[in-house]
Order: C-alpha cells, then structure tokens, then sequence
C-alpha cells in the first residue's frame, strides 16, 4: 500500500500560485527530501499535507485514503506527524514534560484526569524508551528552553515519533545549525527511520544531509516540479543544475 | 519518599495550610477575622482564574461575571427560595458554571486581546442586567433582606453566625475546591493544559483538540470563580453589582500576576497582598487604588514571575 500519495495538488493566494500542479508517491520506508530554492513553495507543499492549508485542488491520499479535508488533529490520529521549520516544543516544562505530553496525547489520555497504574507504567516506559533513543537522557529534567538549539529540535522530532506515526514530515530539521549538531540529526533520523520502518518526507537545505539521507528527491522552483529521482539523477540533472545546485553552490 | 527535595517541595504548602488554619487564632492582633475570610475567598476567585490565565495560557478579563453569578446565585436563593446556605452555593455555582458552559463555544476560538475584551463585553452584559433589574436584585442598592443560615447535617447543626465558624466554612470550601483544581492541572488532562499555554501549534499537532480543551478549562475555572461567588456573598450577606464590574475582573487578574501565575499558590498570596494594602489604605485614603497600581507595576517590573515566582521557579502543590 502506498503512504503517501498527492495528486495534481495546487494552492492559489489570491493571485499568487505558491503550489502548482505538484504529483509525489512515497512509498512505505522511503525517505523524501523536498528541496528547492527559497520561495519555491516547499513549505505551502509541506503544510498541505499536514493540514495547516487546504489545498485549492487536488487530493492527498494517506494509505489510500482521501485526507484533503481532514482536520490537522485528526490527521495525527491517522499516523502522521510533523516538525516545524522553528522549531516548536514547550520551551517551559522538562524535556521529560514535553515528551510525557506527547505520548499521552497519542496514547488517549489527554481528557483523562485518573490514569491506572498499568498506563502510568506505559507512558513512563515509553518515555524512557524515547529519552534512550534520543541520548537526551542526562538532560531530562531541564527546561526545553534551556537546551542547545540542536537538543531542542531533537526534543521536537522525539515528541513527533512519541505519536508513533507512519509518515514523519520534518521541515527542514538542521535549519541553523553547526556541523556537529547537523551531524548528530542526521544520524538520528538515519536511526528512527531504521528502527520504526517510517517514511519520512524532509525539506532541507543543506545538501550533504539530502544526499546523504534521501532515496529520492523532488526539486521544486517557483511552484513547480522541476526534477524527480534519485540523488544520482538529481545530481546529474542539467535544469537542477542550472536551477538551483548551481546557485546554491 | 521524605528526601531533601520533597521536603523543600511540601514545606511551603504544609506551612501554608497552618497559617491558614490558625488564622482565627492570631488574626484578631492585626485585624479581624472577616479579613482573614476575604483573603481566602478572593484568593480561591483568582486561582480560579489563573486556572485558565497561568495554566492554561488564556487571559480572561471577565471573570467578576461568573464571581457575580455565584453571588447573585447564593443571594437570590436565600433571599426568594430556601434557606439553605448549603443549597445557595450549589445554585451559586451552578448557575455561574452553566453561564460559562453555554458562552464558552461563542468565544473559544478567539486569542489573546481578542478573547479579553470579548470577555469583558459579556462580563458587562451580566453587570447591566443586575444593574437595571432591580425587582429581582435591588439594583444598584444591592440585595439585602437575607443572611447565611445554620447549616443543617442531620446530626448536628452548625450556626455560621460568628466570623470564625463562617471562616471554617470557607476554609473548607477553599480546600475542596484547590485539591480538585490540583487533581486536574496534576492529571494528562491538566498537562494537555500546559503545552497549549507553552505552545498551541505544537499541541494541535500532537493531536490535541485545542479549542476543546480551552472550553473545558474555562468551564472549570468560571465554575471555581462562582464558587468564590457565593462565598464571597455568604461573607457580607449583600450582593450589589460591582461584584460582576470589569474592574473585580481586573482585580483578579492583578491578583494572579502580583502572586505568580505560574505557580499554583499564586494567586493566594496575590490576593492576600491585594486585600491587606486595600484594606489598609482605603481607610487613609480613597486612592488607595493608585498605591496597589504602583506595586504592581513594580512587581511586574522587577519580579515578573510574582512573588511566589520569585522565591522559588516551581512551588507548587
């Protein structure tokens, strides 16, 4: 069954086409980079298939099932989950906090106000599992805020997993950041992506990351699809050269 | 379980629940025990507010209104219905719950100044209607021709007549209504809570239904604030509009931002400090008012966590 299907998607803003006439099939366990110049829709893409915008036509098919019209929420409940080009956590609350939030938010028990023993015992231990995963463990019970940049969008993409999706859409997850940090990010989503058997849709800018993370990649320029394939074929494409590579360096 | 850390944790609270209970003991050498009442029920309405204001993210400027409800609830229900004093804080509060519940869907959506000043426009709604309905509420003179009766248990009956039984009364009251708050906010549900206060787009992409979630949260907190309502129109025997002005609003809100509105005792302490200076300087002078502006802008200024913010980062229950 295919993850993630979209066809024929378009958003207008007023006159302004952001996403035109965009066609993409990612299939279960593939990584997906999206990358383009700046302006080139990639974000208007990325929240249409969250649920942030609706599109202005076409469909997004999610395991085959039609989810244009689905409610952001709802489409979290489907299996799919997002992190933001800033990165969005509970600044405020331990990064334990920020992930015991997310995992009771997928597990049901946001409305709970007593939980059994057995689900304390669950949320903990998937808590841990989680903290484990992420290395963030010696830090678990300080501020989000407080952290490096790089452990916050760590934070972030954990609460992302903590919903146990199927599809995890990262909007550019290394945007400033040092090589380290991009580094370790990247060997991060290269772990999560071995071990749950996700299919991960990225922007992001930094090309060693996309090269080195994605099967395919999708070029878009000024809202259009301008080159689809794989790193091999993106790399040798002369209007992805000449469009953007090139440009970019 | 007794190591250093909980017991820096519990000894605030455990010293606040004894100063709180010998109040009627000691209170008579500085002031008299009504004050005492006054503090603690105006200390419920703003942890009632912060409820939704500190835990929740959301600022209500018109909280006097469900206070008011409380209070016309508790009169009107001694005055035309029974007397029960225990009947008039069931009605007190149901009706200003019911009023918040019913609202609530009218408003939810909105954010920030918008959601204030909508709760204001409501909030002078209920002030108009007290004011001008003046067979049923006396008017701008206030509701009078009642008092708080003897509660009744079957067994024993206690007279409320004397400061420090009605006290007790209040103080039970007080602590009912803060272990439930404390359950709640210490519950998935009151967590859900905090990640809309510290990020909403985040929480909605958890998968937390947002709009929902403040709805229930204003529910809950109006529902406390009425509580207070009738407490506060038990205390004076008296209800009269002002209890429903936007200026009681902002007295709540001043109370939960001078105390520390993250901090779940806040609010108390904010309302404590508020009561006393009022108190105090209304009898010295009628711009009194002035004075508790200026420390509050310097506690906004110089503490912006509030006073218990300023002690300690996470003093809570």
């Amino acid at each position: 069954m295919t993850r993630l299907k979209v066809e024929n998607l378009t958003k207008r803003f007023g006159n302004l086409v952001a996403v035109a006439d965009i066609s993409m099939v990612v299939e279960p366990g593939e990584i997906r980079a999206v990358i383009g110049p700046n302006g080139a829709g990639k974000t208007t893409f990325f929240n249409m298939i969250s649920g942030f915008l609706t599109p202005t036509t076409g469909r997004i098919l999610f395991e085959n099932r039609d989810i244009s019209q689905v409610a952001p929420s709802q489409r979290v409940k489907l299996g799919m989950a997002r992190t933001f080009q800033i990165t969005e956590v509970f600044p405020e609350l331990s990064v334990r906090e920020n992930l015991q939030i997310a995992v009771e938010a997928a597990l049901g028990y946001g409305l709970s106000v007593r939980m059994s023993e057995d689900a304390a015992e669950e949320v903990h231990a998937e808590v841990s599992e989680l903290l484990g995963l992420s290395g963030l463990t010696d830090k678990a019970d300080r501020f989000v805020g407080e952290l490096s940049h790089g452990d916050q969008r760590t934070t972030e993409i954990m609460m992302a997993l903590a919903l146990k999706p199927r599809l995890l859409l990262l909007d550019e997850p290394t945007a400033g950041m040092g090589d380290q940090e991009t580094f370790d990010i990247a060997k991060l989503i290269r772990k999560l992506h071995r071990q749950q058997g996700l299919s991960i849709v990225l922007i992001e800018h930094d090309m060693r990351i996309v090269f080195n993370l994605a099967d395919r990649i999708m070029v878009l320029a000024e809202g259009r699809m301008l080159a689809e394939g794989t790193p091999k074929e993106i790399a040798a494409n002369e209007a992805v050269q000449k469009a953007y590579l090139g440009t970019a360096g | 379980m007794l190591n250093n850390g909980s017991l820096t944790r519990y000894a605030p609270s455990v010293i606040g629940w004894i100063v709180l209970v010998s109040l009627p003991e000691w209170i008579n050498v500085v002031a008299y025990t009504d004050l005492g009442s006054r503090v603690v029920i105006l200390g419920l309405a703003a942890m009632a507010l912060n409820f939704l204001l500190g835990h929740t993210g959301v600022l209500s400027f018109g909280h006097a209104a469900y206070f008011g409800l409380g209070a016309y609830g508790a009169g009107l229900t001694l005055r035309y219905l029974a007397p029960s004093t225990g009947l008039a804080i069931l009605v007190g509060t149901g009706v200003g719950m019911m009023a918040a519940m019913l609202i609530g869907p009218l408003i939810i959506r909105l954010r920030g100044v918008y959601f204030a000043m909508v709760t204001i426009a409501f909030g002078q709604i209920f002030y108009f209607i007290a004011f001008r309905w003046s067979t049923l509420t006396g008017g701008d003179d206030g509701l009078t021709n009642w008092s708080r009766q003897p509660i009744n248990l079957g067994f024993a009956t206690i007279d409320l007549k004397s400061p420090v039984a009605f006290y007790y009364l209040v103080l039970f009251v007080f602590a009912v209504a803060t272990a439930i708050m404390a359950k709640l906010l210490n519950s998935p549900f009151g967590r859900s809570l905090l990640a809309i206060r510290e990020n909403e787009r985040r929480a909605l992409f958890l998968g937390i239904p947002v709009n929902l979630r403040i709805w229930l949260s204003w529910t809950v907190s109006c529902g406390f604030a009425s509580v207070a309502g009738a407490m506060y129109a038990l205390l004076n025997n008296f209800v009269d509009p002002r209890t429903l002005h936007w200026s009681q609003s902002g007295a709540f809100v001043i109370m939960a931002v001078l105390g520390g509105m993250r901090s779940f005792w806040g609010p108390l302490i904010g309302a404590a400090i508020y009561v006393v200076l009022q108190d105090y300087l209304s009898s010295r002078t009628s711009n009194w008012m002035s004075l508790v502006g200026l420390v509050f802008v310097l506690v906004v200024l110089f503490f912006p966590r509030g006073v218990l913010g300023m002690l300690g980062r996470r003093t809570q229950a």
